[in-house]
């Protein structure tokens, strides 16, 4: 699963330039989060269509990438994130950042996780034996 | 008030005495210059064959100016006139391309400065019964040890306790009873805030002045110092390059600095020009040496704008007044009390593959001290994705300018096209500060 990960500003309007070129892009956002550091901010979003929301905004000059992240399906549920995340921490897997969303109340919840070094990680293999179902960018993208 | 004399034969000297000092030591001076690699090709070039060839004051004006630049050209011994056997003592200043400036003195210039030193501690009615707390940073920097030396010279009890640490600096005031700080004004008022909450209230300090310098400030400044801590503040003149601290000082009176023209050739000129202003004009300062010949410096471009008054001081000497310096006739910036040019910091942020070629350095009051931030833009091609990578790269930015000026400036990291962009360096530069 790819976020694409855009730098921003902290003040008002900068926010706007990306959601406004995105939509002349074409590009459905599907979730999204922003990681606050003070004078700057990360946002972070999940689209339909990652490559090109991406060249969208670089060819603004806008200073992005793209990142593989861990999207896991979460039955909405009491204690179930809790399952997810003390599976990684027992299998000391780092997470630099995360956000969730609920689809289908009482359903269906996903959980986005940066994981550190998340490419030499057994993140996956931790994810399914705990249980957990990791979805692919077109299962997310239609759900 | 009783006016106190270091050296009251050359501090009420007459004009014309003094002109006769200045030639006598200007010959030597050049003398010295010739046996260096910089002046004996430089004053050939203008008909200066020998020393015999300044026969008059007025020949200063044949020898072309110095500026930082050849200082920095000539490193590290292109002004060196003697062997390093007779050298005692260096101090150097960081360059604005990485390339420092140097100064050597020889037992005799050292012991020349510091009687400078003396009497300018001594113009201010401070005596050997007093207690000097020196502030300033020891080390490379002049504005430490020379104080140092001439505070002892005068026979005061000196505590070199160094810049910064501002708790030491007030516990050590109450438990030695100091009388008088060297210090910058910026830190003299922050120091002042920081009383309440050390629980060291005024009355438990025995600060009777201080002298203040290495920044330039307002009348108001020094005007507030003195009714806050209830002392004397005296200003002070002097610049690593000409030996440091101890050109000018300023008398009991406090109405400007009186120059010690016995040691130091200074014309005002227009920085424009190169042409000599009238007195009570505002000009650059241009300083000749004539007291260091391990290292001979002659008309001496030091950027500082001043003007000089001519009319006698109620103390009794004879010596020329300079007014406050007013400004700087290049872009260097003083930071709480260190030397910086725009230069180094564009130097710094160019090394660095993550940010774009934009940048913006304000200089801003922060309670009452300078406080440097240094905004540069993310280049987007370097961008990982990371908030980690960010705070890398600032901390990097950070670290090499802490190494090249002195300074840890605060970095912000700005989108691309967002800082203005600008042709010339003035532009690039925001100093929100009090304008003198």
């Amino acid at each position: 699963m790819k976020q694409l990960h855009v730098f921003v500003e902290n003040r008002p309007g900068r926010l706007e330039v990306i959601t406004e070129n995105l939509q002349k892009a074409g590009i459905d956002i599907k979730a999204f989060a922003i990681q606050d550091r003070t004078d700057y901010g990360l946002m972070k979003l999940i689209v339909d269509k990652p490559q090109d929301a991406y060249l969208s905004l670089a060819d603004l000059g806008c200073a992005c990438a793209l990142k593989d992240v861990l999207a896991v399906s979460v039955p909405d549920k009491p204690g179930n994130l809790n399952i997810l995340l003390s599976a990684l921490s027992k299998s000391k897997i780092n997470i630099i950042d995360a956000h969730g969303f609920v689809l289908q109340p009482s359903k269906t919840g996903v959980c986005i996780l940066e994981i550190e070094n998340y490419a030499q990680s057994n993140a996956d293999e931790v994810v399914r034996a705990a249980g957990f179902e990791i979805l692919e960018g077109n299962q997310l993208y239609n759900l | 008030m009783e006016i106190r004399y270091w050296n009251k034969e050359v501090e009420t000297a007459s004009p014309e005495r003094i002109k006769e000092i200045q030639l006598e030591r200007l010959k030597k001076i050049v003398a010295a210059a010739f046996k260096t690699q910089f002046y004996s090709k430089r004053l050939p070039a203008v008909g200066i064959n020998s020393p015999d060839d300044i026969k008059s004051l007025d020949d200063l004006r044949r020898i072309p100016f110095t500026m930082k630049d050849d200082l920095r050209q000539s490193y590290p011994k292109g002004l060196l006139a003697v062997d390093t056997s007779e050298v005692v003592r260096i101090h150097t200043s960081s360059g604005t391309t990485g390339i420092p400036t140097v100064i050597y003195l020889s037992a005799n210039d050292l012991n020349a400065a510091t009687d400078l030193m003396a009497r300018s501690i001594t113009c201010t009615g401070a005596d050997k019964t007093d207690i000097l707390q020196n502030m300033m940073s020891y080390g490379m920097f002049t504005g430490g040890l020379c104080m140092h030396y001439g505070a002892e010279r005068v026979g005061m009890m000196v505590i070199p306790a160094a810049s910064g640490n501002t708790k030491r600096q007030v516990q050590l005031m109450k438990d030695f009873r100091t009388t008088v700080l060297h210090v910058t004004p910026s830190y003299l008022l922050h120091i002042h805030s920081k009383l309440p909450e050390l629980g060291i209230p005024l009355k438990d300090l025995a600060l009777k002045k201080a002298f203040i310098g290495a920044e330039p400030h307002s009348e108001n400044t020094r005007k507030k110092l003195e009714s806050l801590y209830n002392i004397d503040a005296y200003n002070s003149y002097g610049l690593s390059e000409m030996n440091g601290p101890g050109i000018a000082f300023e008398c009991q009176y406090k109405k400007d600095l009186h120059f010690w023209e016995d040691s130091y050739i200074v014309e005002i000129i227009n920085p424009k020009t190169g042409e000599l202003v009238k007195d009570g004009e505002q000009g650059e300062v241009v300083l000749t040496n004539l007291i260091r010949s391990a290292m001979p410096l002659m008309r001496y471009r030091t950027r500082d704008l001043a003007y000089l008054h001519t009319e006698p001081c109620e103390c009794g000497r004879t010596h020329r007044r300079m007014s406050r310096i007013m400004g700087r006739s290049d872009d260097m910036l003083i930071i709480n009390g260190v030397n910086v040019f725009p230069s180094q910091i564009e130097e710094v942020i160019m090394r660095v593959p993550e940010v774009g070629t934009n940048y913006q350095i304000l200089v801003e009051k922060q309670g009452a001290l300078d406080r440097l931030v240094v905004k540069v833009e993310l280049y987007p091609k370097m961008f990982l994705g990371e908030a980690k990578q960010i705070e890398q790269v600032k901390a990097r930015i950070s670290d090499e300018l802490k190494a090249s000026i002195t300074i840890k400036p605060a970095i912000e990291l700005h989108e691309q096209g967002t800082l203005p962009v600008s042709e010339g360096k003035a532009v690039r530069v925001v100093d929100t500060r009090e304008k003198l």
